[in-house]
Protein backbone atom coordinates (compact mmCIF):
# COMPACT_ATOMS: atom_id res chain seq x y z
CA UNK A 1 0.00 0.00 0.00
CA UNK A 2 1.79 3.42 -0.92
CA UNK A 3 -0.26 6.54 0.64
CA UNK A 4 0.79 10.24 -0.31
CA UNK A 5 -0.97 12.73 1.65
CA UNK A 6 -1.18 15.94 0.84
CA UNK A 7 2.19 16.24 -0.93
CA UNK A 8 3.43 19.91 -1.81
CA UNK A 9 6.07 20.64 -4.30
CA UNK A 10 7.63 23.70 -6.33
CA UNK A 11 10.94 24.40 -7.87
CA UNK A 12 11.44 27.94 -7.22
CA UNK A 13 8.31 29.89 -7.62
CA UNK A 14 6.91 27.26 -9.80
CA UNK A 15 4.49 25.04 -7.81
CA UNK A 16 4.34 21.81 -9.42
CA UNK A 17 1.96 19.87 -6.54
CA UNK A 18 -0.20 21.21 -4.44
CA UNK A 19 -1.74 18.92 -2.05
CA UNK A 20 -1.60 15.99 -4.13
CA UNK A 21 -3.77 13.01 -2.17
CA UNK A 22 -3.36 9.38 -3.96
CA UNK A 23 -3.42 5.59 -2.33
CA UNK A 24 -2.48 2.35 -4.02
CA UNK A 25 -3.65 -0.74 -2.55
CA UNK A 26 -1.07 -3.55 -2.23
CA UNK A 27 -0.67 -5.46 -5.65
CA UNK A 28 -3.05 -3.35 -7.56
CA UNK A 29 -1.93 -1.45 -10.81
CA UNK A 30 -2.28 2.47 -10.94
CA UNK A 31 -1.72 4.58 -13.89
CA UNK A 32 -1.41 8.48 -13.40
CA UNK A 33 -2.11 10.34 -16.16
CA UNK A 34 -1.78 13.87 -16.72
CA UNK A 35 -0.27 16.59 -19.35
CA UNK A 36 2.92 17.00 -20.31
CA UNK A 37 4.87 19.23 -17.30
CA UNK A 38 1.56 18.31 -14.75
CA UNK A 39 4.25 16.85 -12.78
CA UNK A 40 4.01 12.91 -12.35
CA UNK A 41 7.81 11.52 -12.81
CA UNK A 42 8.19 14.56 -9.73
CA UNK A 43 5.75 12.36 -7.87
CA UNK A 44 7.26 8.96 -8.57
CA UNK A 45 10.92 11.00 -7.63
CA UNK A 46 9.32 12.12 -4.15
CA UNK A 47 7.82 8.25 -3.59
CA UNK A 48 11.80 7.32 -3.78
CA UNK A 49 12.90 10.13 -1.79
CA UNK A 50 14.80 11.42 -5.13
CA UNK A 51 13.26 14.83 -4.69
CA UNK A 52 12.52 15.97 -1.25
CA UNK A 53 8.52 17.47 -0.47
CA UNK A 54 8.11 20.25 0.60
CA UNK A 55 5.25 19.02 2.15
CA UNK A 56 2.80 16.26 3.03
CA UNK A 57 3.90 12.92 3.97
CA UNK A 58 4.20 9.51 2.01
CA UNK A 59 3.54 6.02 3.63
CA UNK A 60 5.15 2.63 2.48
CA UNK A 61 2.70 -0.28 4.39
CA UNK A 62 1.85 2.60 6.92
CA UNK A 63 5.19 3.62 7.41
CA UNK A 64 6.19 6.98 6.67
CA UNK A 65 9.05 6.72 4.03
CA UNK A 66 11.37 10.16 5.43
CA UNK A 67 11.49 7.50 8.50
CA UNK A 68 13.16 4.45 6.71
CA UNK A 69 16.27 4.34 8.06
CA UNK A 70 17.98 2.14 5.85
CA UNK A 71 17.70 3.78 2.55
CA UNK A 72 19.37 0.98 1.25
CA UNK A 73 16.87 -1.32 2.38
CA UNK A 74 14.01 0.75 1.61
CA UNK A 75 14.76 1.02 -2.04
CA UNK A 76 15.86 -2.14 -2.31
CA UNK A 77 12.22 -3.39 -2.92
CA UNK A 78 11.68 -0.62 -5.64
CA UNK A 79 12.13 -0.79 -9.19
CA UNK A 80 11.75 1.98 -11.51
CA UNK A 81 12.20 2.42 -15.13
CA UNK A 82 13.02 5.85 -16.04
CA UNK A 83 11.89 8.07 -18.33
CA UNK A 84 14.87 8.78 -20.31
CA UNK A 85 15.95 5.04 -19.76
CA UNK A 86 19.00 6.30 -17.68
CA UNK A 87 20.78 3.21 -18.18
CA UNK A 88 24.25 3.41 -17.19
CA UNK A 89 26.50 4.30 -20.21
CA UNK A 90 30.30 3.17 -19.31
CA UNK A 91 28.36 -0.27 -18.61
CA UNK A 92 27.48 -3.09 -21.10
CA UNK A 93 23.62 -3.78 -21.45
CA UNK A 94 23.42 -6.50 -19.50
CA UNK A 95 26.06 -5.12 -16.14
CA UNK A 96 23.25 -2.47 -16.59
CA UNK A 97 20.49 -5.38 -16.16
CA UNK A 98 22.11 -6.99 -13.25
CA UNK A 99 23.20 -3.76 -11.51
CA UNK A 100 21.86 -4.76 -8.26
CA UNK A 101 22.48 -8.59 -8.59
CA UNK A 102 25.97 -7.89 -8.99
CA UNK A 103 26.08 -5.74 -5.46
CA UNK A 104 24.85 -5.35 -2.37
CA UNK A 105 24.01 -8.51 0.67
CA UNK A 106 22.41 -11.08 -1.86
CA UNK A 107 24.79 -10.63 -4.34
CA UNK A 108 25.18 -13.05 -7.52
CA UNK A 109 27.79 -14.56 -9.02
CA UNK A 110 28.66 -13.01 -12.60
CA UNK A 111 27.56 -16.15 -14.13
CA UNK A 112 24.18 -16.97 -12.45
CA UNK A 113 23.16 -12.63 -12.95
CA UNK A 114 24.06 -12.36 -16.53
CA UNK A 115 21.62 -15.56 -16.52
CA UNK A 116 18.95 -13.76 -14.92
CA UNK A 117 20.13 -10.44 -17.26
CA UNK A 118 19.63 -12.26 -20.28
CA UNK A 119 16.51 -14.12 -19.54
CA UNK A 120 15.11 -10.28 -18.82
CA UNK A 121 16.12 -8.79 -21.70
CA UNK A 122 14.29 -12.05 -23.64
CA UNK A 123 11.12 -11.04 -21.44
CA UNK A 124 11.07 -7.21 -22.71
CA UNK A 125 12.22 -8.99 -26.34
CA UNK A 126 15.44 -8.13 -26.69
CA UNK A 127 18.05 -10.89 -28.09
CA UNK A 128 20.96 -12.24 -25.92
CA UNK A 129 23.24 -10.78 -28.64
CA UNK A 130 22.48 -7.19 -27.19
CA UNK A 131 23.42 -8.27 -23.75
CA UNK A 132 27.23 -7.52 -24.56
CA UNK A 133 26.64 -4.44 -26.08
CA UNK A 134 26.34 -0.67 -24.83
CA UNK A 135 23.21 1.36 -24.63
CA UNK A 136 24.41 4.15 -26.80
CA UNK A 137 24.95 1.42 -29.54
CA UNK A 138 20.86 0.88 -29.19
CA UNK A 139 17.98 2.62 -30.51
CA UNK A 140 15.96 4.56 -28.09
CA UNK A 141 13.31 1.80 -27.49
CA UNK A 142 15.56 -0.71 -27.36
CA UNK A 143 17.21 1.45 -24.58
CA UNK A 144 13.85 1.98 -22.62
CA UNK A 145 13.23 -1.84 -22.81
CA UNK A 146 16.55 -2.42 -21.11
CA UNK A 147 15.73 -0.12 -18.40
CA UNK A 148 12.38 -2.31 -18.02
CA UNK A 149 14.57 -5.27 -17.96
CA UNK A 150 16.66 -3.37 -15.17
CA UNK A 151 13.19 -2.04 -13.06
CA UNK A 152 12.26 -5.84 -12.86
CA UNK A 153 15.21 -7.46 -12.31
CA UNK A 154 15.46 -8.02 -8.65
CA UNK A 155 12.21 -9.05 -8.79
CA UNK A 156 11.01 -5.58 -6.41
CA UNK A 157 7.34 -6.19 -4.85
CA UNK A 158 6.80 -2.19 -6.01
CA UNK A 159 7.54 -1.47 -9.41
CA UNK A 160 7.15 2.16 -11.13
CA UNK A 161 7.19 2.55 -15.18
CA UNK A 162 7.82 5.91 -16.02
CA UNK A 163 6.09 5.84 -19.66
CA UNK A 164 7.25 2.73 -20.62
CA UNK A 165 5.70 2.41 -24.11
CA UNK A 166 6.79 5.66 -25.67
CA UNK A 167 9.02 5.59 -28.24
CA UNK A 168 8.16 2.11 -28.98
CA UNK A 169 5.96 0.90 -32.40
CA UNK A 170 2.44 -0.59 -31.34
CA UNK A 171 3.43 -4.02 -31.63
CA UNK A 172 6.41 -3.50 -29.54
CA UNK A 173 3.86 -1.59 -27.04
CA UNK A 174 1.39 -4.33 -27.29
CA UNK A 175 3.83 -6.66 -25.84
CA UNK A 176 5.45 -4.16 -23.20
CA UNK A 177 1.79 -3.65 -21.92
CA UNK A 178 0.94 -7.57 -21.96
CA UNK A 179 4.37 -8.01 -20.31
CA UNK A 180 3.41 -5.22 -17.24
CA UNK A 181 0.14 -6.88 -16.77
CA UNK A 182 2.04 -10.30 -16.44
CA UNK A 183 4.40 -8.93 -14.21
CA UNK A 184 2.27 -7.04 -12.12
CA UNK A 185 -0.32 -10.52 -11.72
CA UNK A 186 2.19 -12.80 -11.38
CA UNK A 187 4.66 -11.20 -8.70
CA UNK A 188 1.74 -9.54 -6.85
CA UNK A 189 4.13 -6.07 -7.10
CA UNK A 190 1.89 -2.73 -7.03
CA UNK A 191 2.80 -0.87 -9.64
CA UNK A 192 2.70 3.03 -10.54
CA UNK A 193 3.07 3.49 -14.32
CA UNK A 194 2.61 6.95 -15.96
CA UNK A 195 1.43 7.01 -19.65
CA UNK A 196 -0.27 9.38 -22.61
CA UNK A 197 -0.94 6.24 -24.15
CA UNK A 198 -4.60 4.99 -23.80
CA UNK A 199 -4.35 1.77 -25.05
CA UNK A 200 -1.81 1.24 -22.67
CA UNK A 201 -4.09 2.41 -19.29
CA UNK A 202 -6.69 -0.26 -20.73
CA UNK A 203 -4.06 -2.40 -20.78
CA UNK A 204 -2.19 -2.20 -17.56
CA UNK A 205 -4.50 -0.64 -15.01
CA UNK A 206 -6.30 -1.64 -12.42
CA UNK A 207 -6.87 2.06 -11.18
CA UNK A 208 -6.80 5.28 -12.73
CA UNK A 209 -5.67 8.67 -11.62
CA UNK A 210 -5.49 12.13 -13.30
CA UNK A 211 -3.49 14.84 -12.31
CA UNK A 212 -3.85 18.08 -13.11
CA UNK A 213 -3.18 20.98 -11.71
CA UNK A 214 -1.06 19.65 -8.83
CA UNK A 215 -3.80 17.64 -7.57
CA UNK A 216 -5.76 14.63 -8.40
CA UNK A 217 -8.95 15.50 -10.08
CA UNK A 218 -9.93 12.14 -10.80
CA UNK A 219 -8.96 8.51 -9.58
CA UNK A 220 -11.48 5.61 -9.91
CA UNK A 221 -11.91 1.93 -11.53
CA UNK A 222 -10.56 1.91 -15.09
CA UNK A 223 -13.28 0.37 -16.35
CA UNK A 224 -15.58 3.68 -15.04
CA UNK A 225 -13.38 5.96 -16.79
CA UNK A 226 -15.21 5.69 -20.19
CA UNK A 227 -18.48 6.98 -18.37
CA UNK A 228 -17.68 9.42 -15.94
CA UNK A 229 -18.26 12.92 -15.89
CA UNK A 230 -15.15 14.55 -14.80
CA UNK A 231 -14.55 17.21 -17.27
CA UNK A 232 -10.97 16.87 -16.70
CA UNK A 233 -10.90 13.23 -17.75
CA UNK A 234 -12.94 13.49 -20.47
CA UNK A 235 -10.95 15.84 -22.13
CA UNK A 236 -8.11 13.94 -21.75
CA UNK A 237 -9.57 10.63 -23.67
CA UNK A 238 -11.12 12.08 -26.12
CA UNK A 239 -7.95 14.66 -26.71
CA UNK A 240 -10.65 17.20 -27.81
CA UNK A 241 -8.47 20.85 -27.61
CA UNK A 242 -11.61 22.55 -25.84
CA UNK A 243 -13.11 21.69 -21.99
CA UNK A 244 -11.29 22.87 -18.75
CA UNK A 245 -7.56 21.77 -19.09
CA UNK A 246 -6.09 25.11 -21.20
CA UNK A 247 -3.24 24.14 -23.56
CA UNK A 248 -1.92 28.02 -23.65
CA UNK B 1 23.95 52.63 -0.92
CA UNK B 2 21.42 50.21 1.17
CA UNK B 3 20.90 48.10 -2.05
CA UNK B 4 24.23 47.61 -2.67
CA UNK B 5 25.24 46.89 0.66
CA UNK B 6 22.20 44.28 0.56
CA UNK B 7 23.56 42.59 -2.75
CA UNK B 8 27.32 42.83 -0.93
CA UNK B 9 25.76 41.10 2.42
CA UNK B 10 24.01 38.60 0.15
CA UNK B 11 26.74 37.51 -2.24
CA UNK B 12 29.07 36.86 1.02
CA UNK B 13 26.02 34.68 2.42
CA UNK B 14 26.06 33.08 -0.51
CA UNK B 15 29.46 32.34 -0.97
CA UNK B 16 29.63 31.22 2.69
CA UNK B 17 26.91 29.09 2.28
CA UNK B 18 28.77 27.59 -0.52
CA UNK B 19 32.02 26.67 1.30
CA UNK B 20 29.70 25.07 3.60
CA UNK B 21 28.40 22.58 1.25
CA UNK B 22 31.83 22.25 -0.19
CA UNK B 23 33.00 21.06 3.06
CA UNK B 24 30.22 19.08 4.13
CA UNK B 25 30.66 17.29 1.19
CA UNK B 26 34.46 16.18 1.49
CA UNK B 27 33.74 15.18 5.13
CA UNK B 28 30.81 13.05 4.00
CA UNK B 29 33.28 11.90 1.07
CA UNK B 30 35.98 11.09 3.81
CA UNK B 31 33.64 9.51 5.96
CA UNK B 32 32.26 6.84 3.21
CA UNK B 33 35.88 6.13 2.22
CA UNK B 34 35.98 4.34 5.71
CA UNK B 35 33.03 2.64 5.56
CA UNK B 36 32.18 -1.17 3.57
CA UNK B 37 30.87 -1.66 0.68
CA UNK B 38 34.00 -0.68 -1.11
CA UNK B 39 33.95 -0.51 -4.51
CA UNK B 40 37.83 -2.37 -5.87
CA UNK B 41 36.83 -2.62 -9.42
CA UNK B 42 35.66 1.10 -10.22
CA UNK B 43 39.02 2.52 -7.82
CA UNK B 44 41.06 0.62 -10.01
CA UNK B 45 39.73 2.34 -12.86
CA UNK B 46 40.07 5.54 -11.63
CA UNK B 47 43.39 4.95 -10.96
CA UNK B 48 44.30 4.07 -14.56
CA UNK B 49 42.47 7.32 -15.85
CA UNK B 50 43.51 9.61 -13.10
CA UNK B 51 46.95 8.21 -12.08
CA UNK B 52 48.29 6.50 -15.34
CA UNK B 53 47.18 8.71 -18.09
CA UNK B 54 48.36 11.91 -16.66
CA UNK B 55 51.70 11.08 -16.88
CA UNK B 56 52.42 12.07 -20.25
CA UNK B 57 50.74 15.85 -19.24
CA UNK B 58 52.76 15.68 -16.19
CA UNK B 59 55.37 14.27 -17.88
CA UNK B 60 55.99 16.80 -20.52
CA UNK B 61 55.10 19.60 -18.53
CA UNK B 62 58.12 19.25 -15.67
CA UNK B 63 60.48 18.44 -18.54
CA UNK B 64 60.12 21.45 -20.47
CA UNK B 65 59.93 23.44 -16.95
CA UNK B 66 62.86 22.21 -15.70
CA UNK B 67 65.08 23.47 -18.92
CA UNK B 68 63.34 26.65 -18.93
CA UNK B 69 64.62 26.76 -15.23
CA UNK B 70 67.65 25.85 -15.89
CA UNK B 71 68.17 28.32 -17.94
CA UNK B 72 66.41 31.49 -15.89
CA UNK B 73 68.80 30.36 -13.23
CA UNK B 74 71.80 30.45 -15.40
CA UNK B 75 70.90 33.88 -17.09
CA UNK B 76 69.86 35.14 -13.07
CA UNK B 77 73.42 33.66 -11.11
CA UNK B 78 74.93 34.98 -14.22
CA UNK B 79 74.50 38.59 -12.50
CA UNK B 80 76.11 37.75 -9.76
CA UNK B 81 78.47 35.14 -10.79
CA UNK B 82 76.60 32.35 -8.86
CA UNK B 83 76.04 30.06 -12.20
CA UNK B 84 77.08 27.55 -10.31
CA UNK B 85 73.88 27.01 -8.23
CA UNK B 86 72.11 26.16 -11.31
CA UNK B 87 71.81 22.06 -10.04
CA UNK B 88 70.92 22.78 -6.84
CA UNK B 89 68.27 25.89 -7.45
CA UNK B 90 66.34 23.45 -10.34
CA UNK B 91 66.07 20.37 -8.05
CA UNK B 92 64.69 22.44 -4.60
CA UNK B 93 62.73 24.85 -6.58
CA UNK B 94 61.35 21.68 -8.65
CA UNK B 95 61.03 19.39 -5.49
CA UNK B 96 59.72 21.76 -3.53
CA UNK B 97 57.02 24.36 -5.86
CA UNK B 98 57.07 23.59 -9.50
CA UNK B 99 56.70 19.64 -9.03
CA UNK B 100 53.58 19.40 -6.95
CA UNK B 101 52.08 23.05 -8.05
CA UNK B 102 52.40 22.40 -11.59
CA UNK B 103 51.39 18.59 -11.46
CA UNK B 104 48.28 19.77 -9.57
CA UNK B 105 47.08 22.53 -11.87
CA UNK B 106 47.56 20.35 -14.86
CA UNK B 107 46.14 17.71 -13.43
CA UNK B 108 43.05 19.83 -12.44
CA UNK B 109 42.49 21.11 -16.00
CA UNK B 110 42.54 16.85 -17.27
CA UNK B 111 41.10 15.10 -14.48
CA UNK B 112 38.91 17.73 -12.28
CA UNK B 113 37.13 18.72 -15.72
CA UNK B 114 36.76 15.28 -16.87
CA UNK B 115 35.15 14.16 -13.61
CA UNK B 116 33.26 16.97 -13.74
CA UNK B 117 31.84 16.83 -17.02
CA UNK B 118 31.20 12.65 -16.45
CA UNK B 119 29.32 13.01 -13.13
CA UNK B 120 27.10 16.06 -14.46
CA UNK B 121 26.17 14.25 -17.29
CA UNK B 122 25.09 10.90 -15.12
CA UNK B 123 23.21 13.77 -13.01
CA UNK B 124 22.00 15.24 -15.97
CA UNK B 125 20.85 11.74 -18.16
CA UNK B 126 19.46 10.52 -13.98
CA UNK B 127 21.52 7.74 -14.04
CA UNK B 128 22.79 9.13 -10.29
CA UNK B 129 19.07 9.03 -9.77
CA UNK B 130 18.95 5.62 -10.75
CA UNK B 131 21.91 4.86 -8.64
CA UNK B 132 19.97 5.41 -6.03
CA UNK B 133 16.99 3.57 -6.86
CA UNK B 134 19.54 0.55 -7.10
CA UNK B 135 20.55 0.71 -3.39
CA UNK B 136 24.09 2.29 -4.48
CA UNK B 137 25.11 5.42 -2.48
CA UNK B 138 26.70 7.98 -5.42
CA UNK B 139 29.16 9.24 -3.00
CA UNK B 140 30.56 5.82 -2.18
CA UNK B 141 29.96 4.59 -5.96
CA UNK B 142 31.69 7.74 -8.20
CA UNK B 143 33.09 9.90 -5.26
CA UNK B 144 34.93 8.25 -3.24
CA UNK B 145 36.92 6.34 -5.70
CA UNK B 146 37.72 9.18 -7.63
CA UNK B 147 38.61 10.82 -4.40
CA UNK B 148 41.18 7.88 -2.95
CA UNK B 149 43.02 7.57 -6.43
CA UNK B 150 43.42 11.03 -6.48
CA UNK B 151 44.95 11.92 -3.14
CA UNK B 152 46.96 8.60 -3.52
CA UNK B 153 48.52 8.97 -7.05
CA UNK B 154 48.98 12.34 -7.12
CA UNK B 155 52.02 12.34 -5.33
CA UNK B 156 53.10 9.62 -7.32
CA UNK B 157 52.97 11.68 -10.35
CA UNK B 158 54.76 14.73 -8.53
CA UNK B 159 57.33 12.55 -7.84
CA UNK B 160 57.72 11.27 -11.15
CA UNK B 161 57.22 15.11 -12.24
CA UNK B 162 60.19 16.10 -10.11
CA UNK B 163 62.49 13.59 -11.63
CA UNK B 164 61.45 14.95 -15.22
CA UNK B 165 61.58 18.08 -14.01
CA UNK B 166 65.17 17.81 -12.43
CA UNK B 167 66.19 16.18 -15.61
CA UNK B 168 64.75 18.51 -18.05
CA UNK B 169 67.40 21.12 -16.33
CA UNK B 170 70.12 18.67 -16.18
CA UNK B 171 69.83 18.34 -20.28
CA UNK B 172 69.79 22.25 -20.72
CA UNK B 173 72.50 22.61 -17.95
CA UNK B 174 74.63 20.00 -19.83
CA UNK B 175 74.11 20.21 -23.61
CA UNK B 176 73.75 24.24 -23.74
CA UNK B 177 75.23 25.49 -20.66
CA UNK B 178 78.63 23.65 -20.56
CA UNK B 179 77.90 21.94 -16.84
CA UNK B 180 80.20 18.87 -16.38
CA UNK B 181 77.75 16.03 -16.68
CA UNK B 182 78.50 14.59 -13.13
CA UNK B 183 79.27 17.87 -11.25
CA UNK B 184 75.72 18.58 -12.29
CA UNK B 185 74.43 15.41 -10.54
CA UNK B 186 76.66 15.77 -7.15
CA UNK B 187 75.20 19.06 -7.19
CA UNK B 188 71.94 18.48 -7.42
CA UNK B 189 71.62 15.61 -4.92
CA UNK B 190 74.29 16.73 -2.32
CA UNK B 191 72.00 19.91 -1.64
CA UNK B 192 68.80 18.49 -1.40
CA UNK B 193 67.14 17.30 1.91
CA UNK B 194 64.28 14.53 2.36
CA UNK B 195 62.24 16.93 3.86
CA UNK B 196 62.21 19.23 0.25
CA UNK B 197 60.67 16.04 -1.19
CA UNK B 198 58.34 14.50 1.23
CA UNK B 199 56.78 18.68 1.34
CA UNK B 200 56.22 18.46 -1.91
CA UNK B 201 54.92 15.33 -2.18
CA UNK B 202 52.49 15.91 0.68
CA UNK B 203 51.31 18.89 -1.37
CA UNK B 204 50.59 16.66 -4.50
CA UNK B 205 47.95 14.42 -2.19
CA UNK B 206 46.58 17.65 -0.77
CA UNK B 207 45.98 19.11 -4.16
CA UNK B 208 45.30 15.41 -5.54
CA UNK B 209 42.34 15.63 -3.00
CA UNK B 210 41.51 19.32 -3.68
CA UNK B 211 40.90 18.82 -7.73
CA UNK B 212 38.81 15.22 -7.04
CA UNK B 213 36.57 16.61 -4.83
CA UNK B 214 35.84 19.68 -6.69
CA UNK B 215 35.11 17.65 -9.38
CA UNK B 216 32.87 15.38 -7.74
CA UNK B 217 30.95 18.39 -6.41
CA UNK B 218 30.54 20.25 -8.96
CA UNK B 219 29.28 17.22 -11.48
CA UNK B 220 26.67 15.84 -8.62
CA UNK B 221 25.20 19.01 -8.06
CA UNK B 222 25.30 20.45 -11.73
CA UNK B 223 22.20 22.19 -13.10
CA UNK B 224 19.82 20.42 -15.75
CA UNK B 225 20.66 20.21 -19.31
CA UNK B 226 23.98 20.94 -21.62
CA UNK B 227 25.06 23.77 -20.00
CA UNK B 228 24.47 22.77 -16.75
CA UNK B 229 27.83 20.21 -17.97
CA UNK B 230 29.39 23.09 -19.30
CA UNK B 231 29.00 25.23 -15.96
CA UNK B 232 29.98 22.43 -13.68
CA UNK B 233 33.28 21.64 -15.92
CA UNK B 234 34.24 25.32 -15.93
CA UNK B 235 33.59 25.58 -12.08
CA UNK B 236 35.61 22.67 -11.64
CA UNK B 237 38.40 23.58 -13.33
CA UNK B 238 38.34 27.55 -11.81
CA UNK B 239 37.99 26.43 -8.51
CA UNK B 240 40.11 23.78 -8.23
CA UNK B 241 42.81 25.73 -10.02
CA UNK B 242 42.36 28.53 -7.40
CA UNK B 243 42.08 26.34 -4.28
CA UNK B 244 45.12 24.57 -5.25
CA UNK B 245 47.40 28.16 -5.39
CA UNK B 246 45.72 28.95 -2.08
CA UNK B 247 46.58 25.77 -0.19
CA UNK B 248 50.08 26.23 -1.48
CA UNK B 249 50.93 29.43 -0.57
CA UNK B 250 49.20 28.22 3.35
CA UNK B 251 51.06 24.67 3.35
CA UNK B 252 54.42 26.44 1.96
CA UNK B 253 54.04 28.79 5.11
CA UNK B 254 53.14 26.17 7.15
CA UNK B 255 56.37 23.71 6.16
CA UNK B 256 58.67 26.80 5.68
CA UNK B 257 58.57 29.29 8.20
CA UNK B 258 59.21 28.78 11.64
N1 LIG C 1 14.91 19.07 -10.62
C1 LIG C 1 14.05 20.00 -11.10
N2 LIG C 1 14.35 21.31 -10.98
C2 LIG C 1 13.51 22.26 -11.44
N3 LIG C 1 12.33 21.99 -12.04
C3 LIG C 1 11.98 20.72 -12.20
C4 LIG C 1 12.83 19.65 -11.74
N4 LIG C 1 12.22 18.47 -12.03
C5 LIG C 1 11.05 18.79 -12.64
N5 LIG C 1 10.91 20.13 -12.74
C6 LIG C 1 9.76 20.84 -13.32
O1 LIG C 1 8.60 20.28 -12.77
C7 LIG C 1 7.57 20.19 -13.76
C8 LIG C 1 7.00 18.80 -13.79
O2 LIG C 1 7.98 17.91 -14.26
P1 LIG C 1 7.69 16.37 -14.50
O3 LIG C 1 8.95 15.81 -15.05
O4 LIG C 1 7.14 15.76 -13.29
O5 LIG C 1 6.58 16.40 -15.63
P2 LIG C 1 5.75 15.18 -16.20
O6 LIG C 1 4.37 15.29 -15.67
O7 LIG C 1 6.48 13.92 -15.93
O8 LIG C 1 5.75 15.53 -17.74
P3 LIG C 1 6.03 14.58 -19.02
O9 LIG C 1 4.74 13.91 -19.30
O10 LIG C 1 6.38 15.55 -20.08
O11 LIG C 1 7.12 13.67 -18.64
C9 LIG C 1 8.19 20.64 -15.06
O12 LIG C 1 7.74 21.94 -15.32
C10 LIG C 1 9.66 20.63 -14.81
O13 LIG C 1 10.27 21.69 -15.50
MG1 LIG D 1 7.67 12.75 -16.94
Amino acid sequence: MIELRNIHKAFGKKEILRGMNLSVPKGESMVIIGGSGSGKSVTLKCILGLIAQDKGEIFIEGKNAQDATDRDAFLARFGMLFQGGALFDSMSVWQNVAFRLLRGTEKKTPLEAREIAIEKLRRVGLSPDVADQYPAELSGGMQKRVGLARAIAADPEIIFFDEPTTGLDPIMAGVINTLIREIVVEMGATSIAITHDMTSVRAISDKVAMLYDGEIKWTGAVGDMDTADDPYLQQFITGAPDGPITTA
Amino acid sequence: MIAALATLGQSTLGLLAAIGRVCLFAFSVVTHMLRPPFYIREFSQALLNIGFFSLPVVGLTALFTGGALALQIYAGGARFNAEAVVPSIVSIGMVRELGPVLSGLMVAGRVSASIAAELASMKVTEQIDALVTLSSNPLKYLAVPRVLAATLTLPILVAVGDSIGIFGGYLVGVNSLDFNAAGYLKNTVTFLELWDVTSGLIKGAVFGFILSIMGCYHGMNSGRGAQGVGRATINAVVSSSILILAANYLLTSLFFTS
